[in-house]
């Protein structure tokens, strides 16, 4: 355990040092500060501005920003599904790889511009070149931005004093994409081709194995793909064994890099909150509650994974560690992953928006499954999604000054706001939707036939598929149980919802939420405030997503994961 | 509304030709340029004829050579239907699959001692080129026997085709068997099928 | 020399407890009306006003529906069906007997202030000359009125003619009379008060039915009590988490029935209730009355919630050093000789310039003297002649055995002794000075034409004051204190009273420019006032407290009126509004913190049958799923009939930081929360076995 375990705490290590520098660029890109970068980009930057008909230096209301917002992820989602409807007759298209049909086409688009990136297709089978790199992988830069956008509004929200205007979404979109998505890619890119993540336009190759066999060999864009992928937190694999595929993630370094970058970005935004609020211990208060929910969540799931499946050790399996072989619960493991970069790797990829994998969480033990679906449902607060991780820690933040504002006999405050009703109306919406999106979408298909038809396993472990589908795309994560059959009209549809509703039904209230908080005075904080920056509000604050979280599904996870966990080790099967 | 709309194609389409064109081809060339091996699937070639990929695994089943993982990939190694079995763990199907494999290895490897996991689950890519090193040793002795050489070479063979952990510490240590049984076949000629 | 008040109705130490309202009410009185009540409110159209408890009550009904059918059918579980829905009509009696037990002792003070108004009959003035007699139900805004002796003045108003001592008894519950006078600040009359002496005319400032008196019973009856900011707050809070355990508990269903295990509509709707933040949902209003109560109690009407409410958020607090921070009076604190002169021979001729002066600054000089073993003297007239006060001389004394002892302002005094011929010794200046740069007023004494020494008059401030400021700042509260002092003498008392910051020389034009400062700096601000030109500022002030013995002016400015005209009691006001907001976080944390211990009751329970491996979950081994199920409703009514005492009396406030309480609050209520129902339910489910109930 101890080279595993080294490798966990390497990994935060490194997140942790990480988080300042990055935080910092990000807090100078979006006050609109020089970075070193400007000589290259900014001529790009205002030939954008000026080809599209931008004023930069124009701020927007929270009604223009959300208004601005829903109008590109209209437009964008618009762009793909008939670039995925046409990409038969498109160029680029060198597998000869049909158009999709609508309802698929209706997801895939909906999943990538949500920043979900569900796929119930198989990219190798089902995406022409063209499709991977002009559709998904532009979607993976403005899914992204936008979430940077919307997490940047929030701040200037929670920072701004009196102010009726939150930013300009166009600016906070362009410079997210021009300054921190696109130079970081190409960095990650490079390194990832030089692991064996291919990046070519080659036809696919047909080998003759060693044994005589033939094997077609998919080629493709995807080094340029997979680092965007992960940076954005996006998730949607070129293959769809996605970050298991030894062409998208090869060597353990390349797994790294790949974990890395996808708690780069949010990680950093704690940081760039500290700036915004003038008060660096806000962002690692924050950062602080984020990182003991991650190692929770990866102590679950690795300590269930490393243990093993009982089923298989009565069959004689040898499952314990030692020097020649990782053990654990390999089934849907990379060997050179073994047990400790699966669960780490599953651990970050549900902490975020992001549902990239390298292991198949449906084979997972089942309260390491459950874990990473837990970790979904939470809201993706940990880091999670680029944005979209701040700005649900935020909503979880306001609900805990609320309840200490209470607790402390004055009306509560967030960063010297006042949580009002308004607020507090928006936050329970908030929850209260994706709640509602992920019980009420996985009680529909457990009753319909064409739910229950999507299940590969039967009992508890069914259950938990369908929920997990739900939970996903609600929390725009996009992993899966995937034994599940998704690509099916019922689920395309209904997951379609849930990821519409998970992402734009919840953007909403937020961007109200920054809007009528930065209307509003700052209140200076006095010994009568309650500090949020201290040990106490870090605490607080998780045991509020605990307890939102474990409340809300704990009923539902007690017949999937938690009773599959006794049922597995009473030998119980189905 | 309409102007925010006309914004937003606009915007689109300048972001599409950015990222979504430039970049990649950017990155392309780059990649072409610095890493052209990697860039094009780590191929493997022998006398003009493609083999593979050195990162893709490929179907062993005749006695003299290492068997791979168990594949969910298509009718296995098919890297046209990459993923795993996703099936749960408590599920009856794995748990006969896992028997039957089981009862297979032992059937195989006469007087193997443990099984490992690695030799009985199947990968998540069902493309892994990797097995465990545990598992390789598992093998030689059957490896060993149906070329008709010392079981000492086949295993000094696995030591030496053991990738240790990246730097030293990255990931887990692991024996490509394509690299392996490519290596056996050089030293042994190709005769084990 | 300061006026003395005619009247003193503030206590002279800042922590004397008022007299508490409707301390005589006991619990055997509220008891049966409380009980009655609970029953009444049960009208679905009152409850709904209860998001929570509404849906407890709906959920009783179809739980009685079942539980009827199951009897008329024989269906096996009818006792089980009947318990569920008799725990969930208890669930809703307690909540609604909570209200009424807070509602209970303002209802039995509205009837007591109800009595008050009584018929009286007002004799209608019009042109100086008392014309009729009208009932005074009948009096309109602008109507004058002439009250004698023995009569209850008929509505509020202002005196415009006259001078009367009053007993205002009947609201302030304060049996001393006090004066009422036409002019000036203390010109205002409530109605149903009565008058003892003399005769006024009174002008009536409010319409009928609006009077000071309609309000109050208003007030205490709860009546006019309209939901909070911060109530609606954690209403949406409450009602968010009942709409999440609804959906959590109706997809619970399909769960169910996937793994064939479904469940009866009664036990669903028996989890549903555990689940909703009933605790708080069943106690939030009582203790919103509790809060107002309190104040009431504290002799302070509050006009809103609203008040309440900000008085807990309360960032600076604007107090008058008069009467708040010192007392009264200025008091002598020291005798300051002239060179060859004996400080006892000083104390003496002090002691006689102030044996005719009866202001409060007089009888401390003679109090002080006494220290100096000089008893004090009675002299009557014909020993000696006492020369008092006047503005034109601004100096008392006494003439007696032939020498003339004067003490006055130091101007006043040396120029009378160079008019005698005398001379002014060069320390006299340097004495006087010392005096006031030590923030005190100096008094000069002489004999005959020489001065013997200066008096200190020293602004006292009141025992205690300095730890009360010190909790404020603990609270997180800064002190501002007002005074018309010069700078100089008002930073020596800001520093020996331990206020963070001072306004001195203070016109209402200054007092009204900080108080929209610090709201600009987004500062919520409370002051105390009884003049009419503090009620601009009062009205600005985010928490007015206007004295009951101030202009009507001021009290229709601010939001609160302090019975007892005790500028000090800001204090206890923010301390009880502080209070409201605690009970109501901390009882919604116990209330979330319990639904843990609840769900490994009744998931194992439920689940069971289909399931026998989730025994583990069944950590609290409760006998069988019938008993986890009725454990957890019964915990969950008893628990709301259990913290009606604290809701009416509130969380307990302590003047320390916020981290602080929090860590505490969080300790009892929030962990204390997760841990007390695992006990009850335990304990309770030994009681169904132990008594075969199941």
């Amino acid at each position: 355990m101890i080279w595993g375990i080294a490798q966990l705490v390497l990994f935060f290590a490194v997140i942790a040092a990480l988080t300042k520098p990055i935080g910092l660029y990000m807090a100078r890109v979006y006050a609109g500060e020089r970075t070193w970068l400007d000589p290259v980009l900014r001529p790009v930057e205002r030939l954008t501005y000026r080809l599209a008909g931008i004023d930069p230096e124009r701020e927007m209301r929270w009604t223009s920003y959300t208004l601005a917002l829903l109008a590109f992820s209209v437009v964008s989602a618009f762009l793909l599904y008939l670039l995925l409807r046409l990409q038969g007759v498109l160029p680029l298209n060198p597998a000869h790889v049909p158009g999709m049909p609508s309802d698929l086409a209706f997801n895939t688009a909906v999943s990538f511009v949500s920043n979900t990136n569900w796929q119930a297709y198989a990219g190798e089978q089902a995406a022409s070149y063209l499709t991977q790199m002009a559709g998904f992988a532009w979607h993976n830069f403005m899914s992204a931005a936008a979430g940077l956008a919307i997490a940047v509004a929030l701040m200037r929200g929670l920072t701004r004093h009196t102010a009726q205007e939150i930013g300009n979404f166009w600016v906070d979109l362009v410079r997210s994409v021009l300054y921190i998505l696109l130079p970081i890619s190409i960095l990650l890119a490079l390194v990832l081709i030089s692991q064996g993540v291919i990046q070519n336009f080659a036809p696919y190759h047909t080998a003759t194995t060693l044994t005589g066999t033939t094997q077609v060999l998919p080629m493709g864009p995807v080094a340029s793909q997979e680092a965007i992928k992960e940076l954005g937190t996006n998730g949607g694999g070129f293959f769809n064994a996605n970050s298991s595929h030894p062409f998208e993630n090869p060597t353990p370094l390349s797994n790294l890099l790949e974990m890395l970058a996808i708690f780069l970005l949010p990680a950093g935004l704690t940081y760039t909150f500290g700036r915004f609020a003038k008060d660096q211990r806000q962002g690692w208060a924050l950062f602080i509650a984020m990182a003991l929910l991650f190692a929770c969540g990866l102590a679950v799931i690795y300590g269930y994974e490393q243990a093993g499946n009982p089923v298989l050790a009565k069959l004689g399996v040898e499952q314990h560690l030692s020097a020649l072989q990782p053990g654990g619960n390999m089934e849907g493991k990379e060997v050179r992953f073994g047990i400790a970069n699966s669960a780490l790797f599953a651990t970050i990829t549900t902490d975020t928006s992001c549902g990239a994998v390298n292991s198949m969480h449906d084979s997972f033990t089942p309260l390491a499954g459950g874990m990473a679906m837990l970790n979904i449902a939470f809201g993706e607060v940990v880091f999670g999604g680029v944005g979209s991780g701040f700005f649900g820690i935020i909503i979880f933040a306001i609900l805990a000054v609320f309840i200490a504002g209470l607790m402390v006999g004055r009306t509560p405050e967030y960063l010297g706001k006042k949580i009002e009703s308004k607020e507090m109306k928006m936050a329970m919406l908030y929850v209260l939707i994706s709640a509602a999106s992920i019980l009420g979408f996985s009680a529909l298909a457990v009753m319909l036939p064409a739910g229950l038809a999507g299940r590969l396993n039967a009992g508890p472990h069914g259950l938990s598929e369908i929920l997990y589908a739900y939970t996903s795309g609600t929390g725009n994560n996009g992993s899966a149980f995937a034994g599940i059959s998704a690509n099916t009209p019922f689920y395309n549809l209904t997951i379609g919802l849930a990821m519409l509703i998970g992402r734009f039904l919840t953007i909403v209230p937020l961007l109200a939420i920054a809007g009528s908080l930065g209307a509003k005075k700052t209140v200076p904080a006095t010994s009568g405030t309650f500090p949020t920056t201290g040990g106490l509000f870090v605490g607080l604050l998780v045991g509020v997503i605990l307890i939102v979280g474990a409340l809300t599904f704990f009923p539902a996870y007690a017949l999937g994961p938690v009773v599959e966990h006794f049922l597995m080790h009473a030998g119980r099967l189905w | 509304m309409g102007r925010y709309l006309l914004t937003a194609l606009r915007v689109s389409l300048l972001t599409i030709v950015l990222v979504g064109v430039l970049y990649p081809l950017l990155i392309t060339g780059l990649g072409q340029l610095c890493f052209p091996f990697q860039a094009n699937g780590s191929l493997l070639t022998t006398g003009g004829t493609l083999r593979g990929s050195a990162l893709i695994g490929q179907p062993f089943s005749a006695p003299g050579y290492f068997h791979p993982r168990p594949s969910a990939a298509g009718a296995g190694y098919d890297p046209l239907s990459s993923g795993g079995s996703n099936l749960g763990p408590t599920s009856q199907v794995l748990h006969d699959r896992v028997a039957a494999d089981v009862a297979q290895a032992r059937t195989d490897n006469p007087g193997l001692d443990t099984v490992p996991a690695d030799m009985v689950t199947t990968s998540a890519s069902g493309l892994d080129p990797d097995i465990s090193p545990a598992n390789a040793y598992a093998q030689a002795a059957r490896v060993a026997q149906a070329r008709g050489v010392p079981a000492m070479d086949i295993t000094a063979l696995v030591t030496r085709c053991v990738t240790g952990r990246q730097w030293g510490f990255l990931g887990e240590p692991r024996v490509n068997v394509v690299h392996l049984n490519q290596a056996l076949d050089a030293a042994y000629g190709a005769t084990g099928r | 020399m300061p006026q003395s008040r005619i009247h003193e109705l503030t206590p002279e130490h800042p922590q004397v407890k008022s007299r508490r309202r409707g301390q005589a009410i006991s619990l055997g009185q509220l008891l049966p009306q409380a009980i009655a009540d609970a029953f009444r409110k049960l009208d679905p159209r009152t409850l709904a006003r209860n998001p929570v408890m509404f849906i407890v009550e709906v959920g009783s009904v179809v739980c009685t529906y079942y539980a009827v059918a199951s009897l008329v059918t024989h269906g096996g579980e009818s006792g089980f069906l009947i318990a569920i829905a008799a725990w969930l009509w208890f669930t809703v009696l307690f909540a609604n007997f909570a209200e009424a037990m807070a509602e209970g002792r303002g209802k039995a003070q509205a009837g007591a202030l109800r009595q008050m108004k009584t018929e009286t009959l007002a004799n209608l003035v019009v042109e100086g000359v008392v014309t009729k007699q009208i009932p005074a139900s009948q009096l309109k805004k602008g109507d004058v009125v002439r009250v004698s002796a023995g009569e209850v003045i008929p509505g509020d108003g202002d005196v415009i003619e006259g001078i009367a001592s009053v007993d205002e008894s009947a609201i302030t519950g304060e049996s001393a009379p006090v004066i009422r006078e036409s002019g000036g600040d203390r010109s205002a009359v409530t109605g149903g008060t009565k008058v003892l002496s003399d005769q006024i005319h009174v002008l009536i400032t409010s319409e009928p039915g609006k009077t000071f008196l309609d309000r109050m019973i208003a007030l205490v009856e709860g009546a006019s009590r309209q939901k909070t900011p911060n109530e609606i707050a954690l209403d949406i809070l409450l009602v968010g988490l009942t709409i999440i355990f609804l959906l959590v508990v109706v997809t619970l269903q399909p769960f169910a029935i996937y793994a064939h295990s479904p469940v009866s509509v009664s036990v669903l709707i028996a989890l549903l209730v555990c689940l909703i933040p009933t605790t708080i949902g069943g106690l939030l209003s009582a203790i919103g009355i509790a809060g107002m109560d309190r104040l009431i109690r504290h002799n302070v009407l509050a006009m809103s919630g609203r008040a309440v409410e900000a008085a807990g958020d309360v960032d600076t607090l604007l107090l008058d050093k008069t009467g708040t921070i010192t007392l009264g009076n200025r008091q002598a604190a020291e005798f300051l000789p002239m060179p060859g002169v004996d400080e006892t021979e000083v104390a003496e001729a002090a002691q006689l310039a102030s044996l005719s002066d009866e202001t409060p600054e007089g009888r401390s000089i003679v109090v002080l003297a006494k220290q100096f073993g000089f008893r004090e003297r009675h002299l009557t007239h014909d020993e000696a002649v006492f020369i008092p006060f006047t503005a034109q001389t601004r100096m008392s004394g006494i003439d007696w055995k032939g020498e003339r002892i004067r003490k006055g302002a130091a101007d006043a005094v040396t120029s009378w002794v160079r008019e005698q011929g005398g001379t002014v010794p060069p320390e006299v200046d340097a004495a006087v000075k010392r005096v006031s740069m030590a923030g005190g007023t100096p008094l000069v004494v002489v004999r005959n034409t020489r001065i013997l020494g200066v008096i200190h008059l020293k602004d006292i401030v009141k025992g205690g004051i300095r730890e009360r400021f010190d909790q404020l700042r603990a609270m997180g509260i800064r002190t501002v204190m007002i005074t018309g002092d010069n700078p100089l003498t008002a930073a020596v008392i800001a520093r020996e009273a331990g206020v963070d910051d001072f306004l001195a020389e203070a016109t209402p034009e200054t007092k009204m420019e900080l108080i929209r400062k610090e709201q600009r700096e987004g500062k919520l601000v409370a002051m105390a006032g009884d003049g009419t030109n503090d009620a601009p500022a009062l009205a600005q002030a985010d928490v007015g407290v206007a004295m009951n013995t101030g202009t009507m002016a001021a009290k229709e400015a601010g939001n609160m009126v302090d019975l007892d005209s005790n500028p000090t009691k800001l204090i206890e006001i923010v301390e009880i509004g502080k209070q409201l907001l605690m009970t109501r976080g901390s009882l919604t944390t116990f209330s979330i913190a319990n639904d843990v211990a609840k769900y490994f009751a009744i998931i194992p329970a439920i689940f069971m049958a289909a399931y026998p491996e989730l025994k583990p979950l069944n950590i609290m081994q409760l006998h069988s799923s019938q008993s986890a199920i009725m454990s957890a409703i019964i915990f969950n009514a008893l628990i709301i009939v259990a913290l009606i005492p604290l809701a009416l009396q509130g969380v307990k406030y302590r003047a320390v930081g916020a981290a602080a309480l929090l860590r505490t609050n969080l300790l009892v209520y929030g962990l204390g929360g997760i841990i007390a129902p695992f006990i009850g339910l335990k304990v309770i489910d030994l009681l169904l076995v132990a008594l075969r109930l199941v």
